[in-house]
């Protein structure tokens, strides 16, 4: 999960990094889209993870950009501009470079946000922007990944400096909590009850950042069970929970929202046990100003990264505990995040294509070799025994290397119970996500193209779609929404539906936002409900008014849209007011590997998708019948079935007339069958489909092309294309 | 063999003014015709062809050409002359389409024979007569002259225009 999460990102950087390299002094419209959408999904899949220092930077560019988009201000400063979406490149990189070495990303990105709106308000007000050196700071991110665990393992004491760059940035938080601290002498205690989520790991280690976060804010601290250090803590607080006393002179209202900021708290139970009257505090017992900086500096992380205990390391090294956490923090991520040791390599598509082609002329010289005129007559047993075991060598490499590139869906569809666990959260819906044909494997290239398109629609899906608990109770539908997300072969397509019960498309409300964007090309009156309904692919088209921090801009369909289209997909939506939406994403054979059976036309071969084919069998005389119209059917067990004739389908002579003599297949494509007749059956066999040389005009029936093993190119058929007579 | 071709065809397509006046001849029934070598990838010996259903008579079908497959016109059957069996001459031409209209990947010309590059200045060429007298002719660009010799120069753009 974290290594695809890396993966995924250092390639999204590394294509933000290009264009905006490649373009610095200018950016095109379609550039500012490009930036405005990849920032979307970084932000995306870093709120995801719940890295939201990296996804607040992300949300700051991804605001300029937005407005970039729709205003296209004019007198750009391009180069500041470049300058500022790079800085923030530059630090998530660092961030990511901490995530990948087993770090906490604690980096505060505050500094460049600030620096950003300022730059945007610049923008949005048409005034002078003050010179570059005065409004951006010295880089608020640290050079990635400086300092490894081990180093801060084995010396504690020097601050290392990923710490020294966060604390220098937000000094207004310092006398904030300062003043909070000063604010009066009324101490209350508390206890509180605390759980964390099934599964959220290091149990201890969070227990032990929320006593420290705690440390400037209360006092006289005790907590159960007492020693968090040790790892035998977390079975501990898994079962019974954390609890937590405590003294503080916050109200009951701070405190609680202070505790609840905590990453990934489960439930929260606070009770204040009584109110304490005491003197101001004597200073000694403030802890020492250097702590408290990096303390109060610390504060505006809370809600961020998983936890601050390296940055805690470093500013308590005075203390007792220092030693302890230092271990603790260097062992936690070894113990639970087994350091992201990828077992993934990058390797591109286009290598793997030319890994294929090779292959496919290693096949073609073997049966040259082995094969060869020269050899024939020749008494040569140990050579044909050699041969034999190359052959089966050259099968499996060439099994292999069709296996490299297909994938199966399930990391993509697991993924997607976390983008709706988080939303749920967030929006206060309940949604049920049901997993459906997840082993369905597909072409690298095509998971590449719909893993956002899958996000973004059941981002909007629960967003727009589902409705609140309540709402739906009133209309007799379960509290718990539900959305299936399923994929399944269909015919030489692959088919991904996305679908749920939530309340449907407001068509009415499509069509008015369409025509305000006009996107409408003829009157009101003339659309059917499916067209309006398509209107939402279109870019920049958003009914939400509010943005959220899911969806609401207007650029999920965009992006699935345009995804979907550099793989020759199609996107379908169906939605009936009330009961739910269904989108249905296509995509079509022609990048997929499909299980085909050869079949043979006369001279010709045929690869036909076995996912169509329900049987194939020998016609007898006596099932066999023509209609008054002189169309010719067969019945089989009880049911009737129209014959194609594939040789008169594709007008192909010499081949097999008397339909006896052939072979029928009964073909499906949805609900409806066929029986298609051809010479004969040759063999299954597995087939990278390509599409037929560009050159070609469309063909009915043909869904591409392949090579076979030896090297021959055979057709392949489109099912659904015998069926619309 | 056909690699080397390959690489030296496309090093020399930088350099404009070396290859701009050159030609690949090759030869259909008793003439000679040549087409520009910008654009010839590499010659390859005839090899299977899959034929694709509903397609022009003249498109003779698919060839794997190391893993690419690539679309083939018979060019005779192009030029509506009788087809001829295939011998050891006949080969197959592999002209890159993108240099003529980007997206159309390779293409393969089906030949009896290829000759040599000829080097035809425009000074040695003169456009075909404007009466089309038949149905070969207008594919001609220009005829060009190589000392005794009449070469007809392939229009490749209105010779793979699907109607």
């Amino acid at each position: 999960m974290l290594d695809m999460f890396i993966f995924e990102m250092t390639q999204l950087v590394d294509q933000l990094e290009t264009t905006i390299v490649q373009s610095e002094s200018e950016y095109n419209p379609d550039q500012i889209n490009e930036i405005f959408r990849v920032m979307h999904t970084i932000k995306g899949s870093c709120a995801m993870m719940l890295y939201d220092n990296i996804a607040a930077v992300g949300h700051a560019i991804e605001d300029l950009f937005y407005y970039l988009r729709e205003e296209s201000p004019k007198n750009l400063d391009f180069k500041r501009l470049s300058d500022h979406v790079l800085e923030s490149l530059d630090f998530v990189k660092a961030e990511l470079g901490k995530i990948s070495n087993g770090q906490n990303s604690d980096g505060d990105g505050s500094a460049l946000i600030k620096d950003i709106e300022a730059f945007l308000k610049a923008i949005k007000t048409g005034t002078s922007l003050p010179p570059a050196s005065a409004a951006s700071p010295a880089p608020a991110s640290p050079p990635p990944a400086a300092p490894a665990p081990v180093a801060q393992k084995t010396q504690p004491v020097p601050a290392p400096q990923a710490t020294s760059a966060v604390t220098t940035a937000p000094a207004p938080a310092v006398s904030e909590a300062k003043s909070e601290q000063e604010e009066g002498d009324m101490m209350y205690r508390y206890k509180a009850m605390i759980y964390f989520q099934d599964g959220c790991e290091m149990e201890n280690i969070r227990a032990y950042t929320l006593v420290h976060n705690l440390q400037d804010l209360a006092q006289d601290v005790t907590h159960v069970p007492a020693d968090v250090i040790d790892e035998s803590a977390i079975e501990l607080i898994r079962q019974n929970g954390f609890e937590l006393e405590f003294v503080s002179e916050l109200d009951y209202q701070r405190i609680n929202n202070h505790l609840s900021q905590t990453v990934y708290l489960r439930e929260l139970n606070l009770v204040e046990l009584g109110t304490i009257i005491t003197e101001a505090k004597p200073p000694v017992e403030q802890p020492p100003i250097p702590m408290e900086a990096a303390m109060a500096a610390e504060a505006p992380l809370v809600e961020s990264a998983a936890s601050d205990d390296l940055t805690a390391v470093a500013s308590e090294e005075a203390k007792k505990k220092a030693a302890a956490a230092a271990i603790a923090a260097a062992t936690a991520p070894s113990s639970a995040a087994p350091a992201a040791t990828t077992n993934l390599i990058n390797v591109s598509v286009s290598k793997l294509d030319t890994l294929q082609n090779l292959m496919g002329e290693l096949v073609i010289s073997e049966a040259m070799v082995t094969q060869n005129a020269e050899l024939q007559g020749l008494q040569l047993d140990n050579f044909h025994k050699e041969t034999r075991h190359l052959r089966k060598i050259i099968g499996n490499l060439r099994q292999t290397i069709m296996s490299m590139r297909l994938v199966p869906l399930s990391n993509t569809f697991f993924k997607q119970n976390r983008i709706v666990r988080d939303m749920c959260r967030q929006l206060g819906k309940e949604v049920h996500l049901e997993i459906i044909g997840e082993e369905t494997e597909v072409d690298k290239k095509i998971i590449e193209h719909i893993a956002d398109p899958i996000m973004h629609i059941i981002r909007n899906s629960i967003d727009h779609g589902v409705e609140m608990p309540d709402e739906r109770e009133k209309v007799g539908k379960p509290r718990k929404a539900r959305v299936i997300l399923e994929a399944k072969n269909a015919g030489g397509d692959v088919l991904i539906i996305i679908e749920d019960d939530g309340k449907g498309i407001d068509t009415e409300k499509v069509l008015r936002k369409a025509k305000e964007n006009g996107l409408t090309t003829k009157p009101d009156n003339e659309y059917t409900e499916k067209e309006i309904q398509q209107f939402i692919f279109l870019p920049g088209f958003s009914t939400n008014d509010q943005v959220t921090n899911f969806s609401g801009r207007g650029v999920g369909m965009d992006v699935v849209f345009k995804n979907l289209e550099i793989c020759g997909g199609t996107a379908l939506v169906d939605s009936v007011p009330g009961v739910g939406t269904t989108f249905t994403l296509k995509i079509p054979l022609t990048l997929a590997i499909i299980d085909g059976m050869s079949v043979r036309v006369a001279g010709a071969q045929y690869t036909i998708p076995i996912a169509n084919i329900i049987k194939s069998f020998k016609p007898q005389k006596e099932n066999l019948f023509t209609d008054p119209n002189g169309n010719e059917m067969i019945t089989d067990r009880d049911e009737v079935f129209n014959i194609v004739r594939l040789h008169e389908f594709f007008h192909i002579e010499g081949a097999i007339t008397n339909i006896e003599d052939g072979t029928l297949m009964q073909l499906e494509n949805g609900e409806q069958k066929i029986c298609l007749l051809v010479d004969e059956l040759l063999g299954q066999q597995q087939a990278v489909v390509k599409p037929l040389p560009k050159y070609f005009k469309r063909v009915r029936g043909i869904g591409g092309c392949t090579l076979l093993g030896n090297g021959d190119v055979s057709i392949i058929a489109d099912v659904p294309g015998f069926f619309d007579n | 063999m056909a690699m080397e071709h390959d690489v030296s065809m496309e090093a020399n397509y930088g350099a404009e003014d070396t290859i701009m006046d050159q030609y690949l001849t090759f030869v259909i029934e008793d003439e000679e015709y040549g087409v520009e070598i910008a654009v010839v990838k590499e010659i390859i010996k005839m090899v299977p062809i899959t034929r694709v259903p509903e397609m022009p008579e003249f498109i003779e079908g698919i060839v794997n050409l190391r893993g690419e497959l690539i679309g083939t016109l018979d060019v005779r059957k192009r030029f509506g002359i009788m087809p001829k069996e295939h011998d050891e001459e006949t080969c197959i031409i592999v002209i890159i389409g993108d240099r003529l209209s980007p997206g159309l990947g390779l293409l393969g010309l089906i030949v009896d024979a290829v000759r040599e590059t000829a080097i035809i200045p425009d000074s040695q060429m003169a456009p075909p007569p404007s009466a089309k007298l038949n149905y070969a002719n207008q594919f001609i660009r220009n005829i060009g002259r190589v000392d005794n010799d009449v070469k007809l120069l392939l229009d490749l753009e209105k010779f793979l225009a699907l109607e």
